[in-house]
């Protein structure tokens, strides 16, 4: 597969992120320079206060950028309108929702308030969408639970469902596996990457899981203090780029298990 | 999708004609089912006492009961939704506190402004229009707060210390005020039903549309709102936009309410739990029309307890809803352990 064929989905181009208060800029990252392709799923990792966040929250326009320009399909984030941005990006926060008394149906049905009418009915199509997002993410038993009933886990894929029945090329996740076990944080990684594959839909996440990642993800960024590098796996690990993701002196890169390893 | 809620909102409807009934039927002055009946159907040239009993007084003070009710419950339910507080209500925002003010000002105040004013200003419509000149004020000051202050439980408290800032005003005005007028503001502070003849029924009515003109156009943010704010937003909705436009209705009803029948306790916060726990859904489409049946109910029921039947007394309305409004929250939360919203 060469990459010239590839469709670059989501492009940044000098793009420096941070804080802007009373005309201060605080910069959090700068100059970076990613090109995510179409139907890849793409992890974001670096340590605590790196600045994950503020790129996410930057990608979805709910922070301006300081300097340079995002793209999406070709054209800048910024002329994206908010009806046009819910219809091209879909996210998955780290909140959680405010009203537990949701039913879960209730809860993914309403990923289809951009199609929907003034008051919020659901044609057809929209059922079929919402049906569609429960099959794909294994749901269908917990479909008349209330919010309040479930497990994280299951929020969880609750969460990525309504995500998935807002039907965009894009989806963008912060941490989803933070509060999960070691089997669904597996799980939940390895149903982002069959939901790739199956639906053709970019899914973007941050995560603390570096190994996990490395296995399952086409792409990743990490974000160091000094650059923003996004690469195949294998590739950043030949380049020894997670050797300089933390400090040194507890633990370090394992490149022939692909993780990281308490120093004896 | 949605579960049919057709035959609860039928017993709700019927529910609704039979307390209509029954307290159009109740008062101090007994009267005949049949003259009730012919009162409405027979035209006669020449009018009862009785006649005129239901036409003119008890007819309009169930209409606004029935207002007072919905419109509560309806401005309850938009202050939990927009705050995501079960907490919230109308009282919350100060838009009560407000209303309460301008009463004061008028009642409290007019000793300041003295002689032929004074006897002008308490009149019931300047009662009228200090009220929801007081509660849109208070109002005015929140949507400009809550422009620049982004978080809903910053606004949330913020609307609790102008409640405290009103309730210090009146405290110092009643400090200066005769024992007369002392007296008036308190019997206002009873709510009244049964004060308005039709002329300010048909205003209250006008007012009290246009809130839910405004209810309904924001039903679908509302859902949205359940989500969250960054939920709502990544969904494509005018945060900004929505969130006006809810004050404005929550306002608009309370506002009038308030204006019109005196400080209401409790039922702009019970009726909408009352509604989740019976309907079991958090869909506004649902929700908004449930709230608007159970809370004309519960009002003409309280209503007829409060003007106790077949003797010469009526008890103050606020106490009646307090009574049964606060045992039904406790009720609410011990069963359910946790408060759902």
């Amino acid at each position: 597969m060469s990459e010239l064929n590839k469709h670059i989905i989501l492009k940044t181009k000098n793009l420096d992120i941070g804080y802007l208060s009373k005309k201060k800029e605080t910069p959090v990252a700068k100059n970076i320079n990613i090109n995510l392709n179409k139907g890849e799923l793409i992890a974001i990792v670096g340590g605590n206060g790196i600045g994950k966040s503020t790129l996410l929250r930057t990608l979805t326009k709910v922070q301006p950028a300081l300097n340079g320009d995002i793209f999406i399909n070709e054209k800048p984030l910024k002329s994206y309108n908010n009806q046009e941005l819910a219809t091209t990006l879909s996210v998955v926060l780290t909140e959680t929702v405010s009203s537990k008394n949701l039913s879960v149906i209730e809860l993914i049905a309403l990923g289809r308030q951009p199609y929907t009418n003034w008051i919020g009915n659901l044609t057809d199509n929209d059922k079929n969408a919402v049906n569609n997002a429960i099959t794909l993410t294994n749901i269908d038993g917990l479909k008349h639970k209330k919010c309040y009933e479930l497990s994280d886990g299951q929020l969880q894929k609750v969460m990525i469902a309504r995500a998935l029945a807002q039907d965009t090329p894009i989806i963008i996740l912060d941490e989803p596996t933070t509060h999960l076990d070691m089997y669904h944080k597996a799980y939940l990684l390895k149903l982002l990457k069959r939901l790739t594959v199956d639906t053709g839909k970019t899914i973007i996440f941050s995560s603390h899981e570096i190994d996990l990642a490395i296995q399952l993800c086409d792409t990743m960024i990490v974000m160091t203090k000094d650059q923003v590098v996004s690469d195949q796996p294998c590739n950043l690990i030949s380049k020894g780029i997670f050797d300089n993701l933390f400090p040194k002196d507890l633990i370090v890169f394992d490149e022939k298990t692909g993780s990281f390893r308490v120093k004896k | 999708m949605k579960t049919n809620y057709k035959y609860s909102f039928l017993f709700l409807l019927i529910a609704l004609i039979l307390c209509f009934i029954l307290n159009i039927s109740l008062g101090s002055v007994q009267i005949s089912f049949s003259t009730i009946i012919d009162s409405f159907l027979v035209k006669s040239s020449e009018f009862s006492n009785q006649e005129y009993i239901i036409q003119n007084y008890r007819l309009p003070k169930a209409i606004t009961a029935i207002l007072v009710g919905s419109g509560l419950g309806i401005s309850g339910l938009l202050m939990q939704t927009l705050f995501k507080n079960p907490l919230a209500g109308p009282f919350v925002l100060g838009i009560t506190s407000g209303a309460s003010l301008g009463v004061a000002l008028v009642i409290l105040g007019s000793s300041v402004f003295g002689g032929f004013l004074a006897t002008f200003l308490i009149s019931k419509w300047s009662l009228v229009i200090a009220a929801s000149l007081g509660s849109f004020l208070v109002l005015l000051l929140v949507i400009l707060v809550s422009n620049k202050v982004r978080d809903t439980m910053a606004i949330l408290i913020i609307g609790l210390m102008f409640g405290s800032i009103t309730a210090a005003i009146v405290s110092v005005l009643s400090y200066f005020s005769t024992a007369e007028q002392l007296q008036q503001y308190i019997f206002w502070g009873f709510g009244s039903l049964g004060d308005l003849d039709w002329n300010e029924v048909t205003l209250f009515l006008i007012l009290y549309s246009l809130g839910l003109v405004f209810t309904i156009a924001s039903i679908k943010a509302l859902n949205t709102l359940l989500l969250g704010d960054n939920y709502a937003k990544s969904l494509g909705i005018n945060l900004k936009r929505s969130r006006l436009i809810i004050i404005l209705a929550t306002s608009l009803l309370a506002g009038t309410i308030t204006a019109f029948a005196g400080p209401i306790a409790f039922i702009g916060l019970a009726i909408p739990h009352v509604t989740r726990q019976l309907f079991k859904t958090s869909n506004h489409q649902v929700l908004i029309p449930a709230v608007l049946l159970i809370g004309a109910i519960i009002m003409l029921i309280c209503d007829c307890i409060a003007q106790l039947p077949n003797s010469e007394y009526t008890l103050p309305i606020n106490a009646i809803t307090a009574l049964i409004g606060a045992p039904v929250v406790i009720w609410l939360l011990v069963r359910q352990r946790k408060m759902i919203f």
